[in-house]
């Protein structure tokens, strides 16, 4: 950081993001290669691919009715994927809305994802040894809840971090700010993963802040700010896995601002050619994420087209049976709803629950 | 036993159990050090240390929060939110993130957290610090609500809140925090979360009420007797869950009834007693049942408040109103 003219005027400068991987497939910083071996590398691979079919089966599923409430995934599945990846099994993930993906590579079962998305339960009922919670919708709430969670971990001495996604809209709220304060004062074990898809619904990021990058708002809270290019899994994991080391280390919380874009639109029902020019998703798309990967796999003789075609059938295929799964799981009821308040039904919810009866 | 007065015997409370349960926690803004700016967690901090009991930074919604995280992980936390009014700023963390958790999980997680705070007036003190905001936290399903009026139920209450897997919201009155002492016996008990309290007998009317007003009824039903009005007083102690079958008992003994609470008369917890009355007792009722409770403004400055609040004579008078019908 170079110094202000003014002493005491606090002044920071614009930051690079940071890219491993070109649009073209080249490594473009070879520091931050991450470590993976061939097999992990194929494997991550998998997971973007299942994760772009299901995004698309999941738009279709919406519209036959078959779906509720749901938010695409299809160009994030370098942020999304990517930084999963890049977790221990037991390290904690509190998400937001669009953050399934990254539920389901931790291990919420796809069809729960979909009861979620049905306004079903069971959907957050997350089995044991799966660290999730899930989905928020209040999109500042979560990161609160990261850090209550990298609290525990700290007062139980675990050696595991808490990791939180929020959006570029997200990181405009109150509670984003109150966590990061309260996770430089205690130096938690955080990572602040916001996905700047450059939009939040419509409101374009120009209009979210003033300020010259979400990275930048680590400095305030005294925690370390890191900003990369959302669209290079190579940076995505190489951001995390440090995030994490550091966290590990008792260096306390991080902010990654991953500078992403979503494909399509926020939900099922709005209509980006009222925000969004078809220039710019062009210019996007060149960036996708998962073509990035592939050009860098079939170089190295790791991935052909074919393999790509196997993981869309593999995938469209676990889609139709964990949604029948789904469709299949016993409805919820008013009696069942009612018991799920408190521990113990009280008695004024046990007449409550005799009407339904 | 020892003496002590209501602060006392909440702090004895959260003693008894941080000593009992390692996964109990204190935190909130000034609670450590100082041990609150009513002293309710004095010497706490220095007994069992700061990864136990801690100072936060001034974030309402991050102490909220985190009690949230840490309820996850296994901790019991006792939130203290500093003054009732500053509720509003956490409120998504209480009534929403809270008090939803195990509904939205399908009862993966449960919320296992004591949300602390002061209330109350009639201590003059500055805006937002006393007005009575039960209501708010009573229509959200999923917390429980404790309203204590006497040191005895409130160390034994607070036990209890603290050892109950559900949220608990635990309103002190401000003006009960050092109005006098009782005998409050050393070590563990609990009064049980959902079970009023009869404090008087009586048989002509019944007056119902929680918090500091159970003392301004009870001078009321005094006042009453003088006149040969034989009031039964009801302490509510707890408001979610309500028990009513307390009030309806009494009503049907005494076939009329008023509600006294501190919070503005409209869509608050006397309305609710005086609906489940009618759903229960109606034909019990020789009078309607009418509520004692300030008017629909916000909670005045310190000039007026004692005439906005209820008062033994406005209690009477309300009790008059009923006999008369």
């Amino acid at each position: 950081m170079s110094k202000s003219k003014i002493p005491y005027e606090v002044y920071t400068e614009e930051v690079e993001a940071l890219s491993v991987l070109s649009p073209d497939g080249e490594i473009v910083n070879k520091d931050k290669v991450p470590n993976l071996s061939d097999d992990q590398l194929k494997e991550l691979m998998y997971r973007m691919v299942f994760t772009r079919t299901w995004d698309e089966r999941a738009i279709n599923l919406g519209r036959q009715g078959r779906l509720g409430f749901y938010a695409p995934v299809s160009g994030q599945e370098a942020t999304m994927v990517g930084s999963e990846f890049a977790l221990d099994k037991n390290d904690f993930i509190c998400p937001g809305y669009r953050d399934m993906p990254q539920l389901v590579w931790h291990g919420l079962p796809l069809y729960q994802a979909f009861l979620y998305s049905r306004g079903h339960q069971h959907g957050g009922q997350i089995p044991e040894g799966v660290n999730v919670l899930m989905p928020q919708i209040i999109i500042g709430a979560q990161v609160l809840h990261a850090m209550g969670i990298a609290m525990g971990y700290k007062l139980k001495k675990q050696q595991q971090v808490a990791i939180t996604y929020t959006g570029d809209g997200g990181s405009s709220e109150g509670d984003f700010y109150e966590a990061l304060n309260f996770a430089g004062v205690y130096k938690l074990p955080v990572i602040f993963f916001v996905q700047n898809n450059g939009y939040a619904i419509t409101t374009p990021f120009s209009k979210q802040t003033a300020a010259l990058s979400i990275a930048h708002k680590a400095v305030a809270a005294g925690i370390r700010g890191v900003k990369i290019d959302g669209m290079d899994v190579f940076a995505v994991i190489s951001a995390v896995q440090e995030a994490r080391e550091r966290a590990l280390k008792g260096e306390g919380a991080t902010l990654i601002e991953a500078v992403t874009y979503r494909f399509r639109p926020h939900s099922l029902s709005d209509d980006t050619s009222k925000y969004r020019t078809k220039e710019e998703e062009g210019e996007w798309s060149e960036k996708d994420p998962i073509a990035r990967l592939a050009k860098y796999l079939e170089k190295k003789g790791l991935w052909t087209e074919e393999d790509t075609a196997r993981v869309k059938e593999e995938a469209k295929a676990t889609v139709n049976e964990q949604i029948k799964k789904a469709e299949q799981t016993e409805k919820m009821t008013i009696p069942g709803l009612i018991d799920s308040m408190f521990e113990t039904t009280p008695k004024h919810l046990e007449e409550q629950k005799a009407d339904f009866q | 036993m020892a003496q002590m007065n209501l602060k006392e015997a909440i702090r004895d409370a959260m003693r008894v159990e941080l000593e009992r349960d390692p996964s109990v926690l204190i935190f909130g803004e000034d609670v450590g050090n100082v041990g609150g700016v009513f002293r309710a967690t004095e010497g706490l901090q220095k007994d069992f240390g700061e990864e136990r009991v801690f100072d936060t930074p001034l974030a309402e919604s991050a102490i909220g929060g985190m009690a949230v995280g840490l309820g996850i992980q296994g901790f019991r936390p006792i939130a203290e939110i500093q003054f009732v009014g500053f509720i509003f700023e956490a409120l998504d963390q209480i009534v929403v993130q809270a008090a939803r958790m195990r509904y939205r999980s399908g009862g993966r997680y449960n919320s296992p957290i004591v949300f602390r705070t002061p209330f109350g007036g009639g201590v003059k003190a500055a805006e937002l610090h006393t007005d009575a905001l039960e209501g708010l936290i009573a229509q959200t399903p999923g917390i429980k609500l404790v309203v204590p009026s006497n040191p005895y139920d409130a160390k034994g209450l607070m036990i209890s809140a603290i050892r109950d897997n559900d949220p608990v919201f635990f309103m002190e009155h401000l003006n009960l925090y050092h109005a006098y002492r009782e005998e409050v016996p050393e070590g563990e008990y609990t009064v049980e979360i959902g079970k009023a309290k009869v404090v008087r007998e009586g048989s002509d009317v019944t007056i119902v009420s929680y918090g500091l007003m159970v003392h301004t009824a009870v001078k009321a039903a005094e006042e009453l007797e003088k006149n040969g009005i034989k009031a039964e007083v009801i302490d509510l102690r707890t408001l979610v869950p309500l028990d009513i079958d307390t009030v309806i008992e009494s009503v049907k003994k005494t076939n009329r009834a008023i509600i006294v609470q501190e919070a503005q008369k409209s869509a608050g917890i006397a309305a609710e007693v005086i609906a489940q009355i009618n759903e229960k007792a109606i034909l019990h009722l020789e009078a309607p049942v009418l509520r004692v409770a300030p008017p629909d403004t916000v909670y005045p400055f310190a000039q007026i408040e004692d005439q906005w609040l209820p008062s033994p004579a406005t209690i009477i008078a309300g009790v008059n109103k009923v006999l008369e019908f």
